[in-house]
């Protein structure tokens, strides 16, 4: 693999039985696993292409336990890397060879649902969904639905700010969650927000939200629950160009409509989607928009008429508005198999997210395209076409020597073309490993040294999830005697991973 | 007074041997916090709209921009600022349109509307400024979704110019509703108030602001307000028809939310608190706290609060009903006495300031009024 993590600690490798030990006098029983098969299932996370085992698994099932093991690690300098789920896709979770990897997935109770107030409040190992299963026979669900939301968990989540289809509308994870409990490398248990709107001084459940367990471990979400809406409706629309699909979905919203999903997949997508669950989706077209309104039926149908107008008056090849629910979750069959119908057509797939300004898709497909031919290998492009947010997925084989490493440069040249026209590295699937080595593309020294400051705040000693997001691992004593003049790096000696 | 004209004076400022500083944009909330005599830095040299692109729900502006400016300029495009930012004078007396942009972000100011749509912070895509080390930076992007490093704007948004001199701005504006009704019920006691408000919460209409004011024109008056397109207002309006009884339409409904975001019913000659709590403990809230002159906002979220009671109390009666209490209108006097922001857990408090230092290590920012 092509990805350099920080240097293990040979102390800390050397003591690994004395850690064991420790682990067990806090969580007894199977909730510690040192045996390398037991390991072995914790080595990577959805970004399957880096793996390493663990120091130790533990999988504490009380915030009291987990607040132990942070104490202990911090107490002793041994880093600790958290984990929900493991279906990060930036390789958030992925373990270090000197490090705890510490699994939330035991603390899985819902605690409380308050319909008066319309929150629930749930321990982190929850995966996304059950929020909604376990509050849907009252008529409400919870907004935020990425993809993997069977499997993912609660505080992955909030780590990671996970979106979904349906954030254009109802936003991401950070504006969905009122408090967590958070547990900070000391050990110490505290609560940021709570049942209420806002909290009381700096918004540091804001900073904590996407902050991908670099600042402490959440052990408790309250998150907003929704009553369901009455009806949903969606449209499914064909366009002969990529440009008239954009068009569509620009005047869309400059109409006054923010769907409660607006999803576009190009023709590649379309035909690998096809082929593989038979939604029906037409095949002559170049661009397919999914266009789904929620709301009373009455509302419902007045947005379709006037999206249908506008995708006409766009040029669109095949309009087709759901008339019953299972005719909507047909349209919807094709983008929601996206990633394994690419896995169906090719051996590996490398899924990407950056965002750009909508206006500039033309372009950067065009120049995707380019690149696609440059590196020899196929893409495939689903995105929230809302939000201008992209899913390429560069199709590879890894068993091909060279191909992953092919796959990779292309797709940071993807990632820097969408910083390039003015958008970002991630628009839902955070930094991580995957990323971190791009960051200095969209930031300056200074907006990384401020923001490792905001770390340092934290977790001085960098024991919590280190060399993830960052570059380079500044000494917090460093940062805060660094000045940076005219944009030139400083302690160009320092070792980059 | 200083007054930068660029970022490159605003860091010289910062980082020459003065301080400490109190950034300031319109100074329409002077009057909150603690009174200090420490330096004035008047953001509004920073002016002007650098990009808007409705179609992209992006618009750039720098810090100093009056707000009074921006929100017509989007609503020019049928767009809005959609958490409700208003400007103080009002609430706190002094010149209608002195609120700049930069002071509504960095206290964090949102209206009824917050209730549905978000906060000033769920609207803050990006920002640039300079920090108390004199260092310019930027956080955040300027497009609607983005997780790419840690998520600053949020931070900074209700920051009371603590962290850093925000420059620039990126916000996501949303299409304005093209049609807005109100419905009101009459009589309802704080407890009854309550609970119909979180049943219309928790149904399909999709309400976007609830507000319940014990004494309006004669009584007690429970507002749900529905936003959209006309057919669809229709449909939740029947929608809350057949779940509260005696809903009666509100004609003229602007001058109500003005009153509710103003908190205009209460005395103005006791000290006014904001005091954020669950819903469904408002009732509580008040009852605990006999003689206060009150309404609620945000389904009973935000209880505005007019009393002379002991502060110690009325902190203790916010807390105990889950919340907090900030002091936002009293004589100097008092705010000199009494911290306007409620007071942290120790251990919280000790992380907020190391977070505070990671921005401003000499505590340039630190002015004593918060
Ligand atoms: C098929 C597939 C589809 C996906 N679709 C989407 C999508 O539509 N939208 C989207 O946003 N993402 C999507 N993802 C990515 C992923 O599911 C999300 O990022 C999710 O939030 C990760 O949750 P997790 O529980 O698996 O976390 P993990 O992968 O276990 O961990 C993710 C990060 O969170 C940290 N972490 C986990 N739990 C905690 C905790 N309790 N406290 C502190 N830190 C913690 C970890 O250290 C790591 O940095 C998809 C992934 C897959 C495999």
């Amino acid at each position: 693999m092509s990805l350099c993590m920080p240097e293990p600690d040979a102390g800390v490798l050397a003591r690994r039985r004395e850690i064991v030990a420790a682990m067990r006098a806090i969580v007894p029983g199977e909730g510690v696993i040192d045996h390398p098969d037991g390991l072995r299932a914790y080595e990577a996370d959805g970004l399957t292409a880096y793996r390493q085992p663990p120091l130790v698994v533990v999988l504490p099932e009380t915030t009291e336990q987990v607040a132990r093991v942070l104490a202990w690690c911090h107490a002793n300098r041994v880093k600790v890397v958290p984990r929900g789920a493991g279906t990060s896709l930036s390789g958030g979770a992925l373990p270090l060879a000197d490090g705890v990897l510490l699994g939330l997935s035991k603390l899985n109770r819902i605690l409380d649902i308050d319909y008066a107030d319309r929150i629930a409040v749930v321990q982190p190992g929850v995966t996304n969904l059950a929020i909604t299963r376990a509050v849907e026979e009252q008529g409400f669900y919870y907004a935020p639905d990425p993809s993997s939301q069977i499997a993912c968990s609660i505080g992955g989540n909030v780590a990671e700010n996970a979106g979904g289809v349906h954030c254009l509308k109802y936003g991401l994870t950070t504006n969905n969650v009122l408090g967590v409990e958070l547990v900070t490398i000391e050990g110490e248990v505290l609560r940021l927000g709570g049942r209420g709107l806002e909290s009381a001084g700096l918004d540091l459940l804001g900073l904590v939200v996407g902050s991908e367990g670099l600042l402490g471990v959440v052990t408790e979400v309250t998150v907003r629950i929704l009553p369901r809406p009455q009806t949903a409706r969606a449209l499914l629309i064909g366009f002969a160009e990529i440009e008239t699909a954009g068009q569509c979905v620009a005047e869309v919203i400059a109409a006054g409509i923010i769907p409660a999903g607006m999803e576009m997949m190009d023709r590649a997508a379309i035909h690998a989607a096809e082929a593989f669950v038979h939604a029906g989706y037409p095949l002559d077209v170049e661009a397919l928009l999914i266009v789904e309104l929620d709301g009373p039926e009455g509302e419902c149908a007045h947005l379709i008429g006037e999206i249908e107008a506008i995708a006409r008056s766009n040029g669109a090849v095949s309009i087709r508005a759901s008339a019953s629910d299972a005719e909507r979750a047909s349209f919807w069959a094709g983008r929601k198999a996206a990633f394994p119908a690419a896995g169906r057509i090719s051996p590996d797939y490398y899924c990407m997210d950056g965002t750009i300004p909508r206006r500039r898709l033309p372009d950067v497909l065009r120049r995707m395209g380019v690149l696609s031919e440059q590196y020899g290998l196929r893409v495939i492009n689903v995105f929230h076409a809302g939000d201008g947010n992209l899913h390429p997925m560069i199709l590879y084989d890894a068993n091909q020597p060279g191909e992953l490493e092919t796959a990779e440069a292309f797709g940071a040249d993807i990632l820097r073309l969408c910083v390039e026209v003015g958008g970002v590295l991630t628009g839902e699937h955070g930094v991580g490993v995957e990323k971190r080595d791009l960051m200095p593309v969209m930031f300056s020294p200074v907006d990384l040294a401020q923001q490792q400051r905001v770390k340092c705040a934290f977790d001085p000693e960098l024991l919590l999830n280190p060399g993830k997001m960052f570059p380079e691992l500044h000494r917090c004593a460093e940062l805060g005697r660094m000045h940076v003049h005219g944009g030139a790096v400083p302690f160009p000696e320092l070792p980059r991973f | 007074m200083l007054r930068p004209a660029d970022i490159t004076q605003l860091c010289e400022i910062i980082a020459g041997s003065g301080g400490p500083f109190r950034l300031r944009g319109g100074g329409s909330k002077d009057a909150i916090g603690s009174p200090t005599d420490a330096a004035v830095i008047d953001m509004r040299g920073f002016a002007g709209v650098v990009d808007y692109d409705p179609p992209e729900l992006v618009l750039t502006v720098r810090a100093g921009t009056p707000l009074a400016e921006i929100q017509a300029l989007v609503a020019g495009e049928g767009q809005m600022l959609a958490f409700e930012p208003f400007d103080h004078a009002a609430l706190l007396g002094g010149t209608p349109g002195l609120a700049t942009i930069g002071g509504v972000i960095a206290s964090g100011v949102a209206g009824p509307a917050r209730l549905s749509r978000g906060a000033a912070r769920d609207h803050l895509l990006g920002f640039t400024g300079v920090s108390g080390r004199g260092e310019r930076f930027v956080a955040g992007a300027k497009v609607v979704k983005n997780v790419t490093g840690y998520d600053l704007p949020k931070l900074i948004t209700g920051s009371w110019g603590r962290l850093v001199a925000i420059t620039e701005l990126t916000l996501k504006v949303l299409p304005a509703p093209r049609a807005r009704t109100t419905l009101l019920a009459r009589g309802l006691d704080p407890v009854a108030a309550a609970a119909a408000m979180a049943r219309a919460m928790g149904s399909a209409a999709e309400v976007s602001a609830a507000a319940h004011l014990p004494a309006w024109e004669g009584g007690a008056v429970t507002a749900l307000r529905l936003d959209g397109f006309p057919a669809s207002i229709r449909a939740r309006a029947e929608t809350l028809h057949r779940l509260i009884d005696g809903l009666e339409p509100l004609e003229d409904d602007a001058p109500l939310w003005d009153a509710v975001r103003d908190a205009a019913p209460l005395p103005r000659d006791k000290p006014l608190w904001r005091i954020i709590v669950p819903g469904r403990n408002a009732p509580a809230l008040i009852a605990a706290l006999p003689g206060a002159e009150w309404l609620f906002d945000w389904a009973g979220g935000l209880v505005w609060l007019a009393s002379d009671a002991d502060p110690q109390a009325i902190r203790i009666a916010a807390a105990n009903a889950g919340g907090h209490a900030m002091l936002i209108r009293a004589d100097a006097a008092m705010r000199a006495a009494v911290p306007a922001l409620h007071p942290q857990p120790a251990p919280l408090a000790a992380l907020e300031t190391k977070v505070r230092r990671a921005f401003d290590p000499a505590g340039l920012f630190e002015t004593g009024r918060f």
